[in-house]
């Protein structure tokens, strides 16, 4: 739907101008940044050396979080945590909250009544709460460990938090899912009932796959806000790269390191989202057009 | 269910009521075609038309009243509409080919996925289809790479590869360029040549006379008066009639 709105309100270019386009689009705000970023850096490089220089034996503050940056990464060795468990858990809280959402966004658009009035409810309880209420609330619910039959599964923090964060993305991917469907012409409907398809026949080969192109920038751009929303998991007691970077922080004590440690920590989330940004726009150009 | 020989009715309507809310639809329409007949409805918009075509292949339920294809009740809950719309082919004005699939896999989708026939018989038949409507060459073209009056052309093959008895047209010319609208006249009059039983909703007064053996002609939801073309159209008794058919030719 939105595809299609952003597709009337831009003169369509021709494809070849437009990639042209995009490439100078990508261009200049990337410039921008990139060049805001190596200020940042000459400033932290100027102050470090300005530290070095005034404190003597303190280390710099870029060889201070060079000395950090693989905990923060990777987390602490012979452990699984840092800026990689922030993308783990995101991989993962997508993929449940997509399985999920997508069975849920079908219940919204069942011919059923009842499933259709629950489905609509669930999504909109999810879709309009606070994650972090969500997170913890979760938390509290899903027991530490879990029996079957004898044995005890543990559940550890992170997969319970996962999972606390897959819930607001399985209701905004099944208002995506319901939002791709109705905005199929019912012409479509029409001619496959005609031609004999059942509802479901229908919905599968007709049009299911007329909606994944039109579903993929929108879920595209809830993985991105996902991933951003991933240091919401330090709160409950995670090794994210949020967390270590609030643990090192501690062990150095020293309030100049505060900005630079989480200036880091923020290009980590960027250099990670902004290409998933511009991608995302770029397919969300390209499907526009061709309805 | 069927004591229905070719003799009688293939499409009897009778009485048939239909409202959409407040908005009465269709007022007790009756009408009979008989195999191998091809009628043409005419009449101003709203008039109930298309809803009528809708409700004989049980798109659209009816309210009260009989539609009977091949004897058998359309709107009877116990009828597999399915099956029933095996029997009844539909061509619609915006075409609504399936944008994601070629010419060739529009056509070939519903005996393949409905009445599961082997691939290679279904495309052999469809190739020939596209032959019939005179797109041989344009199998791997998307609907979104022809033009309407090939996208047309392309939906009434599409309808016939389920081999119907019966086919509807909903002012199937009336998104046309009219350029167009000619080479899919032409593939609906020779469809009619070779005996199909055609229920026509047209606005082009023209084809309807040519190809027509009977002339039904609607208004408000009641069928004002019906005839075979060579009278209808220049002995029109009803002040209506005259009035529309004034104003189109």
């Amino acid at each position: 739907m939105s595809g299609r709105v952003f597709a009337m309100l831009r003169p369509v270019a021709a494809p070849v101008s437009a990639e042209g386009g995009f490439r100078a689009a990508l261009f200049t705000p990337t410039a921008l940044v990139f060049a805001c970023i190596a200020f940042a850096s000459l400033v932290v490089a100027g102050e470090a050396w300005a530290q070095l220089r005034a404190a003597g034996p303190k280390p710099g503050l870029l060889e201070t979080l060079w000395k950090w940056t693989p905990l923060l990464l990777i987390g602490p060795p012979r452990e699984f945590g840092g800026f990689a468990l922030n993308i783990a858990v995101s991989f993962l809280a997508m993929a449940i909250g997509t399985a999920f959402g997508v069975v849920l966004g079908l219940g919204q658009i069942s011919i059923h009544a009842p499933v259709r009035r629950v489905c609509w409810l669930v999504t909109q309880f999810f879709r309009n709460s606070p994650w972090l209420v969500l997170l913890f609330f979760v938390m509290l619910l899903i027991p530490f460990q879990i029996r079957i039959g004898g044995t005890a599964i543990p559940l550890p923090a992170w997969l319970k938090a996962t999972f606390g964060l897959s819930l607001p993305v399985m209701a905004n991917v099944s208002e995506i899912v319901r939002g791709a469907v109705n905005s199929i012409p019912s012409g479509q409907w029409e001619s496959a009932e005609s031609l004999a398809f059942g509802r479901l026949q229908t919905l599968w080969r007709i049009i299911l796959p007329q909606c994944v192109k039109r579903m993929i920038p929108p879920w595209m751009n809830w993985y991105a806000i996902l991933t951003m929303s991933t240091p919401l998991i330090s709160i409950v007691g995670v090794n994210d790269a949020m967390t270590l970077a609030q643990d090192a922080l501690a062990a150095e004590q020293r309030s100049e390191l505060l900005m630079p440690m989480y200036a880091m920590l923020l290009l980590f989330f960027f250099v990670y989202c902004y290409p998933i940004a511009r991608w995302t726009i770029r397919l969300e150009r390209r499907y526009a057009v061709k309805i | 269910m069927s004591t229905w020989t070719p003799e009688q009715p293939i499409v009897a309507i009778a009485d048939v009521h239909k409202s959409f809310g407040k908005v009465d639809v269709l007022k007790g329409v009756s009408m009979d075609v008989r195999k191998g007949e091809v009628v043409c409805i005419i009449g101003p918009s709203g008039s109930g038309k298309s809803t009528l075509l809708r409700c004989v292949n049980a798109l659209v339920p009816i309210d009260r009243g009989s539609i009977r294809v091949e004897g058998q009740e359309v709107h009877d809950p116990a009828v597999d509409k399915l099956e029933l719309r095996k029997k009844v082919g539909m061509v619609f004005q915006q075409y609504n080919l399936f944008p994601h699939k070629t010419a060739l896999e529009n056509i070939m989708m519903a005996p393949v996925m409905v009445l599961k026939r082997p691939k290679a018989e279904v495309e052999a038949q469809a190739r020939q289809l596209m032959r019939k409507v005179r797109l041989d060459g344009k199998e791997d073209a998307y609907p979104g790479e022809l033009s309407g009056g090939q996208q047309q052309r392309v939906a009434i093959a599409r309808s016939l590869a389920m081999q119907p008895d019966v086919m509807l047209f909903d002012e199937v010319t009336a998104a046309l360029d009219p350029e167009t609208v000619k080479e899919v006249l032409v593939t609906i009059r020779e469809l009619a040549e070779d005996g199909m039983t055609c229920m026509i909703v047209t606005h082009e007064m023209g084809f309807a006379r040519e190809i027509g053996d009977e002339i039904y002609f609607t208004d408000r939801g009641v069928i004002v008066e019906h005839g075979p073309p060579a009278t209808f159209f220049t002995e029109a008794r009803d002040p209506r009639t005259r009035a529309f058919l004034s104003q189109i030719l």
